[in-house]
């Protein structure tokens, strides 16, 4: 923001050149922000490509080219048993593992950045190792467990297995925020006769509260989109992932994009709300000179 | 004091327990399974069966090498589309930033697998995109489905915001006074570029490189449906030995053999890029 300003200025006390030197002096100066722009509309282009085809009347039993302009799929979007069976499925499988998820990796985040204790690297490396592994090793290894110790196969492996894989980017949100505040705002409540206990609620938690928030969303989206460990450890049972992956096979309902588009407009409006709500509080504690950082 | 470590492993056991039953104890129990012979008429015995492990680097080498070649091809391009993304976002996005921020994280907000299908929608043979291409003579052969190409695409598609989170997140950081102080000092613009932000955005770049890597290789969504018979990665032979063929010991062993190979790729890299941006508590600048 600084350097428009600083280009803003300069623009005027350069001397007068033709047409195309103009033209090329533009292109310089907008050339990133156009990339930027052709970049994300790559990156788009796909969802719009879903949106638009929810609206299409297919010639046969893929979804894969337009045969014209229908919005029978949206007035019929849960007419499909089995796939608004597997959307339950996954809402409760990500409502469940993502709060699971956030309560325990806010614990090991706190633990982390706040206290000392025989064990901690390993503690690091168990948060991050799960990231870093592929899934499908993730999911394979998983299923041989299950078969192993003769764990039956279901909605309840799949909990387990989201709960686990979401740990580490709960823990991560969180400390993140745990370790950019000021910690003198605890020390103050402890010196001010706070118990621990106290300094936690009163302190702590509605500092962290935005990274917690932060931590249900995207455990909830990851849980959410995942199809590599689901379909080692799913059984019978179906997400809509999974669910779409089988139709695949044998014909893709246009339902299916009704509910992608669902789920996408339903996400990006909470993350809408996240990043307008975390502007206005930035905006409020400036003010406030509560944080000296920003 | 003690009251104040209780706390500590109070807090940390229950999520590092869970981790333990549910990633370790897994891990430990797939390189047994590996070891196992039989087959699933007469039951599996463990047997310290190394077959599988020889098999592994004989049968499916091929996959093995395609898995990791694709993997590096769609990072180097993903870094590529990602940093100058990412840059622009950071220095020049304004007010806008947290918006282009989330429109970069768009994608993850719909499904992985139909997110891949709408690629199958724009490249398959009838699509208006395939046929301009083949009346500029761009493609060879008529289709893109089905091909190399399209697998490394969908690859470099899927993984990209993986690679422009961290890019960002590690440019965001750069205090703007060096690239100042450079160019006060008569830099051109183009030299401050790359001998102040480039260097000082390595973390980033080391650690989104992983992160699109990683998970590229054991990747095989893409491959099923954008590729054909010739683009199958280890990920689809792992899939279909584990969930089809119920090959079990054979599959563990080629699940464990990809994860040593890219725990070795991975630890070699890192010594060569010098940095420490995956381990402890630099992963934070990524949250």
């Amino acid at each position: 923001m600084s350097s428009d300003a600083a280009i803003a200025v300069e623009a005027p006390a350069r001397p007068q050149v033709g047409a195309p030197a103009r033209a090329l002096a533009w292109l310089r100066r907008n050339g990133i922000r156009i990339y930027v722009g052709c970049a994300i509309a790559y990156l788009l282009l796909p969802i719009a490509v879903i949106i638009l085809f929810s609206f299409n009347e297919p010639t046969g039993r893929y979804n894969l080219t337009w045969g014209g302009f229908s919005a029978d799929a949206w007035l019929h979007a849960f007419s499909i048993t089995g796939l608004t069976e597997a959307l339950v499925n996954s809402l409760k499988l990500a409502a469940l593992s993502s709060i699971a998820a956030t309560v325990l990796g806010t614990g090991m985040a706190l633990a982390l950045v706040r206290h000392r204790f025989f064990g901690r690297r390993v503690a690091n490396l168990l948060v991050i190792l799960p990231m870093t592994s592929p899934e499908i090793v993730v999911g394979s290894a998983l299923l041989s467990f299950f078969l192993i110790t003769g764990v039956a196969l279901g909605f309840q492996t799949l909990a387990l297995a989201h709960i686990m894989f979401s740990i580490g980017f709960a823990a991560i949100v969180v400390r993140s925020r745990l370790v950019s505040f000021d910690r003198s705002l605890e020390d103050a409540a402890a010196d001010l006769g706070a118990g621990p206990l106290t300094t936690f609620r009163l302190i702590t938690l509605p500092l962290i509260a935005p990274a917690i928030g932060g931590a249900i969303f995207l455990c909830f989206v990851i849980s959410l989109d995942d199809f590599v460990v689901s379909n080692f450890n799913s059984g019978t049972t179906l997400t809509f992932p999974l669910y779409v992956f089988g139709a695949s096979q044998r014909g893709i309902p246009v339902q299916v994009n009704v509910i992608a588009t669902m789920l996408f407009a339903g996400t990006l409006l909470v993350g809408l709300l996240a990043v307008l709500f975390s502007r206005r509080r930035r905006r409020a504690q400036e003010g406030a000179e509560l944080e000296p950082r920003a | 004091m003690i009251r104040r470590r209780l706390t500590g492993y109070a807090l940390v056991l229950p999520g590092a327990v869970w981790l333990a039953i549910f990633f370790v104890v897994p891990m430990y129990l797939m390189w047994r399974l590996s070891l196992n012979s039989g087959s699933v008429e007469t039951g599996f015995h463990f047997s310290w069966d190394w077959a599988n492990y020889h098999e592994a680097f004989t049968l499916y080498d091929t996959q093995f090498f395609r898995s990791f070649y694709y993997a590096a091809i769609a990072t180097l391009i993903a870094l590529a589309v990602a940093y100058p993304l990412a840059y622009g976002i950071a220095f020049h996005g304004g007010r806008f930033k947290h918006l282009l921020l989330l429109l970069v994280l768009a994608p993850f907000l719909t499904t992985y697998l139909i997110r891949t299908l709408a690629w199958e929608t724009i490249l398959n043979d009838q699509s208006p995109a395939v046929h301009l291409l083949n009346d500029l003579g761009l493609i060879s052969g008529g289709r893109v489905l089905g091909t190399t190409g399209a697998v490394i695409a969908g690859i470099t598609y899927n993984f990209l915001p993986f690679m422009v989170l961290p890019v960002f997140a590690s440019l965001e950081t750069i205090d703007r006074r060096y690239v100042e102080a450079a160019q006060d000092l008569y830099a051109s613009p183009r030299t401050a570029f790359w001998r102040i932000v480039v260097p000082l955005s390595a973390p980033g770049i080391v650690a989104g490189s992983l992160l699109t890597f990683i998970p590229a290789v054991g990747d095989y969504i893409n491959a099923n449906f954008l590729g054909g018979p010739n683009n199958r990665m280890i990920g689809n032979v792992v899939q279909g030995l584990y969930l089809t063929e119920r090959n079990y010991p054979m599959a563990a062993s080629l699940s464990f053999v990809l994860m040593a190979l890219i725990t070795v790729v991975v630890t070699i890299y890192l010594r060569l890029a010098g940095s420490r941006a995956l381990t402890g508590d630099d992963l934070s600048e990524l949250g």
